[in-house]
């Protein structure tokens, strides 16, 4: 029974891990530009649709290093001609407008690619597991554990050290004084934005591989994301990064005792969340409010 | 001074009005039923052409097509041409109920064809049975369809699932072990599958080591995969489907699991195999009908024709599907020259598809009782990649007639009411 | 009567022939009256959401939960309590208020994007729940095996299951009900303490208006219309399913009173027809209708984010 728990309690981790890359993307983009990225499955799938585009050209680590970025550029792209537009209205806009681009691109990935399930091939020795008894610790896994752990550390260094990120953690508490300052505060939507987007990219290219890639794959993986902010935190990041691995491991352990409800505890958590601590764990009074 | 501003703004405004009005009635106007001349014989679809079914269900509107082209060159129905008017249920039931009226009370369709979604499926065939149109069910599962809500008016192509479960159940115990553990889909289909295989199991003599119910769009399957492991079974038994099927088999891989415990399932499509890595390509299976059939007549000919639509892809069992669909309502109105629900639907029954549209070797034909097809299972084993042709995934076994396969018609609880 | 009351007078009388008359101009023009049904229905619903939306000014994006409850209680009622299908619209639009008015007492102090989140997820519970329930609720496979029953009235019978224009008619007379019930709230001084609190929160709070509390009726009030309309929905179909309670439901609703014009009462109703018709004529002659839906959502936010009665509107001033 404690081989059991131990063994689900790991796994969750590493499922928190991934729901965590999803999250943080999502979260920054709220945090800075108050615009709930409906949209954000979508780029997920994109990723992994431009990464096995790639993948018989550049094999499975040039699609892993070129995908987020070209997804990136994509989420640029958008950002500019549909998003901006809508700061400083109604937040009600830009979530319409992000619902109405999911739609078009499962739909756009549909017709590029057809509905049918692509097979993606990761690299051999990463298909392995561990061992006979930690079967379902596969390199695979390690390795997208490994890829979070990367990017959420360069995250919180770019956050930290860069002028980009001290700019974005300043826009997140008081935009208007950043814009007073003389910053472009514009372009640092655009580029909070491409970030946020990396990461969703970055998260397709990986699900690629454990999943099967297909257009509707985004959509499953949506929901979790809002839950780790709210659990969380919104306007925490590591709020985020803390909900996710929570909402990770408490989906593990439920599937022991009662599978039909590993999803629902999620929820569960979030009402317990809000009821009790509703600025979430980690989050600040006032925010979003 | 009030009346004149008011009638110089009826003016512009009508004026835009009218233009508008004019510009669709322009659109609408094609909608506009002709009212002389022949009227075409119309068969309406409804699938889920968009969301997670839409592989199926393309092709199983591809099949439906391929027919409708060739049921056209030999004459059409009754001398008349046919035409197949397809519309998107989009997976969900208000709009399948809702395409399946405006196919029956606007485009007036003499016969209709749906849904791969078992729910929508019964849902239209309560609209058909209302309506008194003729209803096939070309690739919804469920087992009730005709069973204890069998109608009239409602046959089936596609196997039931006590049918699959039947099919593989004594395979499987022979040949692997007497202890199975299953992955079931949480919901109906899932759920009778399941209560299918454990019957067959216990009358065999094996036992059931657990049973793990999975939602409906699991990405992950580990902490149930952690289970099946700790309990130890000879084999495993995969009843989910779709996306969930790839999801699995490709993780049962990655754990290496394969290795240690057989996996085998019940339905498997060729659609779910393509989709898979060539090294997740295993397990012992089913399918509902399979395209390489050496010798059997007919079927080079239908792979070939598919070929030339699909891109150069060979059919699946749910290209078939559409396909024996379409063929049924003309072999069956042109043999009884009438087109006439009540007294096609009596025809229909124990009626034999002949060879160029079976595509197998066992008698094929819709059961009386239940108006179930008793088609064929095609048993087998999941392959990486044919030795002549790499959309060759899959090496069929044996193929079990349907009446082997299926229950008795008493057991499926089904009587059907006719109209008075 | 002044310019003003007599315009606004005619605008309902036509407003009202074209719902009565329906059925007869829609068929020659290639409609058919099972789609004039849908359309009230769900116009009702996207009224619903305008009337937290458009006049208190918040943003439940999980309002479709309320609806789809309406479809199960109304459902399980013909199913398992009695085959009445007035009853049965009771118990549909009972079962999405009182939940919408639980509910509401844990969400009424957050507002704005966290609202809108918030309600999304507790949206995604009820879905969930009717999702997994499958015992009660038929799970994925939905909630099937009762139909909308005959209502007896005694002198004589009408036949709403197998008459479409019957039920249409029947519809319509409930829309009529709850469209009614709404006008009268609006112009009730509750209604009017509502469009203050959209106008400007603070200020209202000033003026001694309990805001949260006015906020959670109006939360609960529109639950119940949802809910009224979920149940209209449960008897359109026989059936109800899981996916009428989803977050894509909501955001049609949503959209239907965006596109339609949120200031204006009958706005939805216009968003929701266009919005059926439009995806029931696309979805007929191309696989690829959500590309056009979703660039439909993106253009109406971008260019005519006040719908199709404020570009009217402004086009007069």
């Amino acid at each position: 029974m404690t081989q059991l728990l131990l063994f689900n309690v790991t796994n969750g981790l590493i499922i928190g891990a991934f729901y965590v890359l999803m999250a943080l993307g999502l979260s920054l983009i709220l945090n800075l530009s108050n615009v709930i990225n409906f949209a954000h499955g979508g780029f997920l799938v994109i990723g992994g649709y431009i990464a096995y585009a790639i993948t018989p050209y550049l094999g499975f680590w040039g699609a892993l290093l070129l995908a987020p970025p070209l997804t990136a550029v994509i989420g640029l792209v958008v950002e500019r001609a549909l998003i901006r537009p809508l700061y400083g209205r109604d937040p009600l806009y830009s979530l319409l407008l992000t619902f109405g681009l999911a739609f078009m691109i499962e739909d756009g990935t549909r017709f590029i690619w057809g509905p049918q399930g692509k097979p993606v091939t990761i690299p051999a020795f990463l298909a392995q597991p561990l061992s006979n008894d930690l079967f379902f610790i596969t390199g695979y896994r390690l390795f997208m554990v490994a890829v979070v752990m990367v990017a959420v550390t360069l995250l919180f260094l770019l956050l930290r050290y860069t002028r980009l990120g001290i700019r974005i953690r300043a826009g997140t508490l008081d935009l208007e004084t950043v814009a007073a300052l003389g910053i472009n505060v514009q372009m640092l939507r655009s580029l909070n934005f491409a970030v946020g987007i990396f990461l969703a990219g970055l998260s397709g290219v990986l699900a690629a591989g454990q999943l099967g890639l297909e257009p509707t794959m985004g959509t499953g993986l949506l929901m979790p994301s809002f839950i780790a902010i709210i659990v969380g935190g919104i306007g925490s990041l590591p709020g985020t990064l803390v909900g996710g691995l929570l909402i990770g491991v408490a989906s593990g352990l439920t599937a022991v005792f009662l599978p039909a409800a590993s999803e629902a505890v999620i929820y569960v958590m979030m009402a317990v969340v809000l009821l009790l601590r509703p600025r979430g764990l980690f989050g600040e009074e006032g925010m979003m409010s | 001074m009030i009346s004149q501003t008011f009638s110089a703004k009826i003016t512009r405004r009508t004026l835009v009005k009218g233009v508008a009005a004019l510009g669709a009635f322009q659109v609408a106007s094609p909608f506009i039923i002709q009212a002389r001349g022949e009227t075409p014989i119309r068969i309406g679809m409804v699938d889920p052409l968009t969301g997670v079914y839409a592989a199926p269900a393309g092709n199983e509107v591809m099949g439906a097509r391929l027919a409708v082209d060739q049921i056209n060159a030999k004459g059409g129905i009754l001398g008349r041409q046919v035409e197949l008017l397809v519309e998107d249920s989009a997976n969900d039931v208000g709009t399948g109920v809702q395409k399946a009226r405006k196919l029956i009370e606007r485009d007036q369709v003499n016969f209709m064809i749906g849904d791969v979604n078992s729910g929508i499926a019964a849902a239209i065939a309560q609209v058909t049975n209302e309506k008194k149109i003729l209803h096939i069910v070309s690739g919804g599962h469920t087992d009730s369809i005709t069973g204890k809500d069998c109608k009239w008016n409602v046959f089936r192509v596609c196997n039931t699932t006590r049918m699959e479960a039947n099919s593989v159940s004594s395979v499987l115990y022979s040949k692997y072990g007497k202890k199975w553990h299953f992955i079931t889909p949480d919901y109906a289909f899932g759920h009778t599958l399941y209560d299918a295989c454990t019957e067959d199991l216990k009358k065999l003599g094996g036992t059931v080591t657990g049973n793990e119910l999975t939602p409906l769009g699991t990405t992950d399957f580990s902490a149930y995969l952690i289970k099946a492991r700790a309990a130890n079974p000879d084999v495993m038994i995969l009843l989910v489907q779709g996306s969930d099927m790839i999801n699995c088999l490709k993780q049962v891989v990655q754990f290496g699991l394969n290795k240690q415990i057989h996996v085998a399932g019940t339905q498997q499509e060729l659609e779910s195999l393509a989709g898979l890595p060539p090294e997740a390509r295993i397990g012992v299976w089913m399918f509902e009908w399979y395209w390489k059939q050496p010798g059997v007549p007919g079927v080079d000919k239908f792979v070939a024709d598919v070929r030339k639509v699909n891109k150069g892809n060979v059919p699946t069992a749910r290209h078939w599907f559409g396909y024996v669909s379409a063929m049924s309502f003309a072999l069956v109105a042109n043999q009884e020259k009438a087109l006439d629900a009540v007294k096609l639907a009596a025809a229909l029954e124990n009626f034999e598809l002949p060879d160029d549209v079976k595509l197998q070797p066992n008698k094929v034909y819709y059961r009386k009782g239940d108006h179930q097809l008793m088609t064929s299972a095609f048993v087998g084993e999941a392959q990486s990649k044919g030795k002549d042709d790499p959309e060759d995934l899959y090496r069929v076994d044996e193929v079990v007639p349907g009446d082997k396969t299926a229950p008795t018609v008493g057991e499926t609880g089904c009587t059907v009411q006719w109209p008075a | 009567m002044s310019a003003e009351q007599i315009r606004k007078l005619i605008v309902l009388a036509a407003i009202w022939i074209i719902l009565i008359l329906a059925p007869y101009w829609m068929v020659p023009l290639g409609g058919y009256t099972a789609l004039a049904t849908r359309v009230l229905v769900l116009g009702l619903a996207a009224m619903s959401v305008n009337f937290l939306l458009g006049f208190t000014g918040v943003l439940s994006f999980g309002h479709a939960a309320y609806f789809g409850l309406g479809a199960y209680g109304t459902g399980l009622t013909l199913k398992f309590l009695a085959p009445s299908t007035p009853l049965a619209l009771v118990a549909g639009m009972l079962l999405g208020g009182v939940c919408g008015a639980i509910l509401g007492t844990l969400i009424v102090r957050r507002r704005g994007v966290y609202f809108a989140m918030v309600t999304i997820a507790f949206g995604q519970v009820f879905y969930y729940i009717a999702f997994q329930w499958s015992s009660l609720t038929g799970g994925d496979d939905g909630l099937r095996g009762f139909s909308r029953q005959p209502i007896d009235f005694g002198l004589f019978k009408l036949d709403i299951l197998s008459d479409a224009n019957t039920f249409y008619f029947f519809v319509l007379f409930c829309f009529a009900l709850a469209v009614g019930a709404m006008g009268f709230i609006l112009r009730s001084p509750f209604g009017r303490t509502m469009i203050a609190i959209r106008e400007n929160e603070r200020r209202s709070r000033f003026l001694g208006i309990p805001v949260e509390r006015h906020i959670w009726i109006a939360f609960t009030l529109s639950c119940f219309f949802m809910g009224f309309a979920g149940a209209l929905y449960a008897l359109v179909n026989n059936f109800a399913d899981p996916r009428g309670l989803h977050y894509s439901q909501s955001g049609d609703f949503v959209m239907m009173a965006v596109m339609g014009g949120m200031r204006s009462f009958w706005g939805p109703l216009l968003g929701a027809a266009v919005f059926v018709i439009l995806q029931d004529y696309l979805s007929s002659i191309t696989v690829n209708w959500m590309s056009f839906v979703g660039l439909l959502f993106v253009l109406v936010v971008l260019f005519f984010p006040r719908g199709l009665l404020g570009v009217f509107r402004r086009s007069k001033a």
